[in-house]
Order: structure tokens, then sequence, then C-alpha cells
């Protein structure tokens, strides 16, 4: 039987070492959920596959299905990873005191924070890449070249910031269940009406303002512009940083660790 | 010279939760290198200042310092040092045992080896079990495992044995016993006076968010009410005259017939007295017992018998 010395030898870990691990202690739990997987991959490809023959269920505009809709659904990706899967397993870890016990190691508040930034992050590159090879498969003729999918890597990290923040404003105030049901309703109140999917100019006149302050329709219309070929501009820029800005300081303000 | 300055010091502390004063003036030092445990029923308080103690509150009033610094200012520096075991949870629902532990190792620079620790507190079995399929011990094993795995100076751990069963009970004292032998100070709490007894080399009792009593489990048994003798002889002796016959603060009660209780201080003299005064009557008493009073009869003098 091998010894145990037991005497002190305190230390932690140096940073670099123990921010990886953290991330991957995040992404393995997030790929070894089932209903991640339904949220992260299953629905968005659906909604693709369907997307070819959009036309025939709801009128999404002029022009081919599979290009309106394959922005949306990268949109959507970006939605389901930064927000409703973050919040849900923040939320649990709230709950079943993962934050607390990590709260007294050596790893710092901001760490864990870094931690699930990574793993986010490494989902949402798998996702679109999947995503986007997909739809090519699928049909999908993206316009707008290179600068198309610079367009896509900002609006993912300004989409992946704001809803970041508000996942992480509504598991660190809610108890565990309501952030469930929240981050739940919330993925499919934005994916029917919130401008993620079905083009903004669908929408009726009023609404279609409001919508673009939204950061659902601020993503989904910003890639739509990008992959149609006309830049997106600045205000879905704009709408997203001033949503991740808000909802930053108010999880700040409100974040309980327990 | 080096001065030895407490690991832990708690002074004046007062924690309320709304109209709930949790923890009510309560002051307590700790020794380096001793186990101490804090005892009380339910809702003393001992949660609430162990948790003040690990920087997870902010004391309203009074003073908390560990390892001579600041829980909330100075956390950086203490949490490699200080292992903490919460009362329950701390894991994901879905990671497994093993992993949950090597991955606390990985935030400490020289950790434990895991597969002795693993082995040592005989969580082999489960290690690739997720932590919401382990039993109720078995998360608790976890959870004092991932206290230990980063050899810190200071332990604080929250109820370690509430629902062990008695061999991993024993492990958890051989444990915290080791822990002490290599230079470790443990605070712990628990309602088990048995554990305090057994473990701890300072007890302190806490009632209502105060230290109502401190001391070694032995000092603290002690000086509380006087100790018993039993004794079984015929029923019906005349216990006036019994009485009459021992120091004046001795009380003799036949509690059953012929069962009789003799409380007191109870010395070499009063068995003698007791003994000629039964050959005076020519009884022979039987099954004589002396009984020293136990840390839980303390226990229950200090803080009474109402349930709560």
């Amino acid at each position: 039987m091998s010894t145990l010395d037991l005497s002190p030898r305190p230390g932690a870990a140096a940073t670099g070492p123990m921010l990886r691990a953290q991330a991957a202690m995040e992404l393995k739990l997030l790929a070894r959920n089932g209903e991640q997987l339904l949220l992260t991959l299953v629905i968005p490809l659906l909604l693709l596959v369907m997307g070819t023959r959009s036309d025939e269920i709801v009128d999404l505009g002029p022009g081919r299905p599979i290009d309106i809709i394959t922005p949306g659904v990268l949109a959507l990706a970006v939605l389901s990873t930064s927000f409703t899967s973050l919040a849900i397993a923040t939320g649990f870890e709230r709950r079943y005191g993962v934050l607390k016990r990590l709260g007294a190691s050596p790893l710092p508040r901001w760490g864990l924070m870094v931690g699930k930034i990574g793993a986010v992050v490494v989902v949402e590159i798998a996702q679109l890449v999947v995503l986007a090879l997909v739809a090519q498969l699928v049909g999908w003729d993206p316009h707008g070249g290179a600068e198309a999918f610079g367009w896509l890597v900002l609006l993912a990290v300004l989409g992946t910031f704001a809803f970041g923040a508000l996942g992480l404003l509504i598991a660190g105030s809610l108890r565990a269940e309501a952030t469930l049901a929240v981050a739940n309703l919330v993925y499919v109140v934005l994916l029917v009406g919130g401008g993620l999917i079905v083009p903004l100019e669908r929408y009726p006149g009023g609404t279609r303002h409001v919508l673009e302050l939204l950061p659902s329709g601020a993503l989904g219309e910003g890639l739509r512009d990008a992959f149609a070929g006309s830049g997106p501009g600045l205000l879905p820029v704009v709408v997203l940083l001033v949503w991740g800005a808000v909802a930053g300081v108010a999880t700040g303000r409100t974040f309980r660790w327990e | 010279m080096e001065v030895t300055q407490p690991a832990v010091e708690v002074h004046d502390l007062v924690m309320r939760y709304g109209a709930v004063t949790a923890v009510d003036g309560l002051s307590l030092d700790v020794s380096p290198g001793t186990v101490t445990a804090i005892l009380g029923p339910n809702g003393a308080g001992k949660t609430t200042t162990i948790e003040t103690c690990e920087g997870f509150r902010r004391p309203q009033s009074g003073s908390v310092r560990v390892l001579g610094l600041d829980p909330i200012a100075d956390a950086a520096t203490l949490r490699p040092a200080v292992g903490v075991m919460l009362q329950s949870g701390g894991a994901w629902s879905g990671v497994r045992a093993g992993e949950m532990l090597r991955h606390m190792a990985s935030l400490h620079a020289h950790p434990l080896d895991v597969d002795a620790l693993v082995e040592r507190l005989g969580l082999g079995a489960c290690g690739s079990t997720p932590y919401r399929r382990l039993s109720g011990g078995q998360q608790q094993r976890l959870s004092l495992a991932m206290a230990v795995v980063g050899r810190p100076r200071l332990l604080f751990l929250d109820e370690p044995t509430a629902g062990l069963d008695p061999q991993a009970r024993h492990a958890t004292w051989d444990l915290v016993d080791e822990l002490r032998t290599a230079g470790v100070t443990t605070v712990l709490t628990t309602h088990f006076m048995h554990e305090a007894e057994a473990l701890s080399d300072v007890v302190h009792i806490v009632d209502a968010g105060r230290v109502i009593a401190s001391g070694t489990p032995a000092e603290l048994a002690e000086s509380g009410a006087k100790n018993t003798v039993r004794f079984t002889a015929r029923p019906g002796l005349d216990v006036i005259d019994l009485m009459r016959a021992l120091p004046d603060d001795t009380k003799v009660d036949e509690q059953q017939p012929g069962h009789y209780v003799i409380a007191g201080h109870v010395d070499p003299g009063l068995l003698a007295t007791l003994t000629s005064w039964c050959a005076a009557q020519g009884v022979l008493a039987e099954s004589v017992l002396v009984e020293r009073q136990t840390l839980e009869d303390r226990f229950l003098e200090l803080t009474g018998k109402a349930l709560r």
C-alpha cells in the first residue's frame, strides 16, 4: 500500500494549467450531457434540413430558403450554447454547491469564468464548423466571401458576450429549476419570434424595430446580412455590445455563488 | 523569536439572517496542530461560524482571523492552504468520483497521490461512478478527500461523518488523527458527542450562537454534575438512613424496586461508606457500578433536552 505524506505543503497550481484543467472539465461535462447535445446540434441540424423545404411550411421571403435559414441556424447555435447551456449548467453548479466548493479552492473566481468561456467557445467552434459544412452539403450558397465569415466570427464573439452575460444573470439570481425553465423558454421564444431565424422584414413594422434592438434580432439579422453579401453595418455590433455590457454589470452586481 | 499564534481566532462574531441571529457574540481560538470540535445542536450556529472562517460570509460584527489572515481580503493566499469539506454537495452531479478528486488535485501545486488517497478512503470501487449515483457515505468520503488532497495546513470539516457507517466513520477518524500527527490543524463541527470525545483535543460546546463551554472532552465531562453509583440489593432499603451516612450533597434514590442510584462526588471513601452501611444492614450490594458522566450527559445538561 502506498503511503500518504499528509504533512502540509500548500500551494496553488500555476495559473495556466489551472485554467486549462477547469475549461477541460467544463467541456467534458458539457459534452457528457445528452440534452445539451440535442440543443447544440440536433435541433439546429433538423432546422437546416427542414430549411431546404421551409418555403412549404412558412414563407421566409424572397430567395432560396436554405440561404435564408442557415445564418439564422448559426445564430441559434450561438444562442443555445452561450445562453441556454451556460445558464442551465451554471444554475445547477450553484445548486449543487460546485461554485461554492470551487470558490474555496485555489482557482480564483475569474478563473472559474474563464473556464466556462473556454468551454463555450470550443463547443461553439465545433457547432459552427459542423453546421456550416452540413449547410453547404444541403445547398447553402454563402455570399460575401471571406468578409462574411469574418463577420460570423465577430458577431459570434459579441453574441456570446451578450447571451453569456444574460445567461449568467439568470443563473446567478434564480433557483436552478427556474433557470432551467427560463433558459429553455427564452430559447424557444427567441427561436420562433425573436428575429433569430425569421428575417426581420417578415415581421410587422413596429415589431421589427423592437426586434432589431434585441440581441437575437441583432445576431440573426446581422448574420443574414453578412451572408447575403451586404455588410450588416454597425447596428448589430452596437446592440450586442450594449446588451453584453449592461447584463455583464448587472451580473457582477447580483450574482450569488450559492 | 517565533510566537505561536492561533490557527483560527474568532472574536465576538455576530451573524444574522433577517430576524434570526445565527451567531451571537461567539469567540474561540484554535491552537495550531490540534483537532478542535465545535459541538452543538442543530441551528446552534456551527456551520455559519465555520463558513465565516472559510471566507464564504463576511462577519457582520466581530472579527475572524485564519492563519493570521483575513478570510476574505486574503482569500487568494488562504485558499491553497485551507482545506474545506462542505456539509453537503460541492461536486457536479455528472462528474465521476475519481475525476472530481483528480480535478481538485490539479488545482494544487503539491497534491497528495490521488490513487493512494482513493485507496485510503475506500473510494476505489466507485472511482468511475457519477457523483449523483454515489451513496451518501461515498459522497462524504469524496468530499473529505477533496478537502485534504491539496495538502492544507488547516482543515475545516463540516459534519464530516454525518451519514457514515461505522467503518467509514472510523476511517475518517483515523485520517484526521494522522493529519494531526502530520501537523495539520483541524476544526470540525459535529453533533455526535462520541465523535468529539474520540477525536478532539478541545471541544467548544455551542448553543444559540455562543460558546457555552470549552475544554478537553475529559474536562468538560468532569466539570458538570456529579458522578453516579448504581447498585442492586433487596428492595425497600432505608435510603434516608443511607443518605445520612453519606456526605451532605449526596442523593440516593430507589429508581425501581431493588435498583438504587447514588449521585454525588464519588470517591473511594463514598464506596467504603456504602459497603460498610450495607454490611451493617446485612445486605449484599450487587452489581455496583460507578459511572463517570459522559460528554453527552454534560452536553444535554448544558443545552437542555428540548428538541429543536
